[in-house]
């Protein structure tokens, strides 16, 4: 693994039988950045989540994390990544630990060590206290903190999020986002954040806009927002995926 | 690439673990598990007692009551639900999300769910046992070494009608589909098989229907457990069983490969 490469897509295509969902699709991550990949609803972000996270296979064009490239070596590069997926992924019956334990199995991590790792991560999250509640018992923006919080059990150095705010009031929003971005700072964690929602944005942020399976823009938000012309990621966000004059005729 | 063993068998141990916690939450499953097959022994089996004598045919060495005949089948028709209850099982994790965390440990997507197999098989185990002590105390007469000799039986024939559930939640895309596996697969399973009636006198009512019981694995299952029980190794019904061992999870391997993209066709965003 070499972490100075970070995430690049190059190419990458996928359909869903006749209907196209990315179409040669090319971005590169920078290593230690949040990237946020930013799209409307149907622009492809949880297809492009699905790619990186091996559960699809592109039928077209290769990603590489960290110099490990995803088709011939999955596994080293699922080993280095954190993802946090739109859907929960909770055990709702298990308790906090309890999920944390089987998730740090999957990855190998057992005994003390695997104990430490969650003490960790659920400090680091602020989700010690909670540790032996059922996930049930938890509201939905302390359940995203433990889906990162779980994501994390591995040391991963990549970190996926698809949507991670979805379904949450505006203060848990905010925290999770604050958090995300302290993980990306202090960890040199490299982040994608693929949300539909502009404010999650952050000035300092790389971003990458995803509309109709294609890529408008990419760099970092202030190169994005002079080369569009707009004033903020909104007027950005607005213009970039601005419908064609002939799909937006009555 | 290589991992070391150690990582595999921690997976492993986290998968069986995480089965038996969810198994434990869920003593309704249990219940039903277990009253499922009671009412056959103690209210079907009673009743045809009397009309549905089995004679002498191995791996019998006298007259058995029927009773004792279903036994085999009963326990095969335990595995057989808790087959089906671990394809429910994935196909409800995958609508609300949770097998995307087992699909996306770095570890072989063949060796992620053969542990899920295993897992599935080791709580069927623990209902066909407390099963047999409840056949046990209602007289059903087993010799006691029998109860041993049938445990890898009861491994092999649990791993193969699991690998079935697992083939069969690769293919459902909605939970709701699930009813139909009901109507098309439990019940002709069970029913055009050795379980509730000796195949000869299947053959004497319809040899059509003969036909397809020889032909369905899971009478290979109640035979297998049924010369086990008695402290006999059916080699030809291991080997089908066995057989079907593989061709099930191969096939379920085959489904799940994301390159075939059949279990998640949802992207959304």
């Amino acid at each position: 693994m070499d972490e100075t490469q970070g995430i690049e897509i190059v190419d990458v295509r996928y359909d869903y039988g006749a209907k196209p969902a990315l179409a040669d699709v090319s971005m590169a991550l920078r290593p230690g950045r949040f990237t946020a990949l930013l799209g409307p609803n149907g622009a492809g972000k949880t297809t492009l989540v699905s790619l990186l996270s091996a559960l699809f296979v592109p039928q077209g064009g290769r990603i590489s994390v960290f110099g490990i490239d995803l088709a011939k070596n999955p596994l080293s590069a699922l080993a280095v990544m954190g993802i946090v997926f739109q859907q929960q992924t909770l055990d709702l019956d298990l308790s906090v630990r309890q999920n944390m334990a089987y998730f740090a199995a999957l990855h190998g991590l057992a005994g003390h060590r695997a104990g430490q790792r969650i003490d960790t991560c659920l400090t680091r999250l602020g989700l010690a206290a909670r540790q032996t509640e059922k996930v049930r018992a938890l509201n939905g923006g302390h359940r995203r903190r433990l889906e990162i919080a779980r994501s994390l059990l591995h040391a991963p150095r990549f970190l996926l999020l698809d949507e991670p705010t979805v379904g949450l009031d505006v203060p848990a929003r905010a925290d999770l986002v604050a958090h995300v971005h302290a993980l990306c700072r202090e960890d040199g964690l490299t982040v994608l954040w693929a949300t539909h929602l502009v404010d999650e944005v952050e000035a300092d942020d790389d971003l990458v806009v995803l509309h109709e399976g294609s890529v408008r823009a990419q760099g970092a938000v202030s190169a994005v927002l002079a080369s569009s012309g707009a004033q903020d990621v909104l007027g950005a966000f607005q213009l970039l995926t601005k419908p064609a004059p002939a799909e937006a005729a009555p | 690439m290589t991992r070391p063993a150690g990582i595999y068998l921690t997976c492993l141990w986290g998968v069986l673990w995480r089965e038996a916690l969810r198994f434990v939450h869920q003593r309704e499953r249990f219940i039903a598990a277990l009253v499922r097959p009671l009412i056959w022994l103690l209210i079907f089996a009673a009743g045809f007692r009397s009309i549905l004598g089995v004679s002498i045919q191995p791996p019998y060495a006298t007259y058995v009551t029927y009773e004792t005949y279903i036994v085999p089948g009963l326990i095969a028709m335990i595995q057989l639900f808790n087959g089906m209850q671990s394809s429910l099982a994935m196909v409800y994790d995958r609508e609300m999300g949770s097998m995307r965390i087992l699909l996306t440990a770095p570890l072989p997507r063949w060796y992620l769910l053969a542990s899920k197999l295993i897992a599935g098989t080791a709580v069927s185990l623990l209902q066909v046992y407390a099963f047999l002590i409840v056949a046990d105390l209602v007289l059903v007469d087993l010799p006691p070494l029998g109860y041993l000799a049938v445990l890898p039986v009861l491994l092999l024939t649990g791993l193969m009608l699991g690998a079935l559930g697992m083939l069969l939640s690769s293919t459902i895309r909605q939970l709701e589909n699930f009813a139909g596996i009901m109507n098309f697969v439990i019940f002709p399973m069970f029913f055009l098989s050795s379980a509730l009636y000796p195949l000869w006198r299947m053959q004497e009512s319809s040899d059509f229907i003969y036909r397809i019981c020889i032909a369905n694995p899971f009478t290979y299952a109640v035979e297998s457990l049924r010369f086990a029980l008695y402290l006999e190794a059916e080699s030809a019904s291991l080997g089908v069983v066995a057989g079907a061992l593989i061709v099930f999870f191969g096939l379920a391997v085959w489904g799940y490969d994301p390159r075939k993209g059949l279990t998640y066709r949802r992207g959304k965003g």
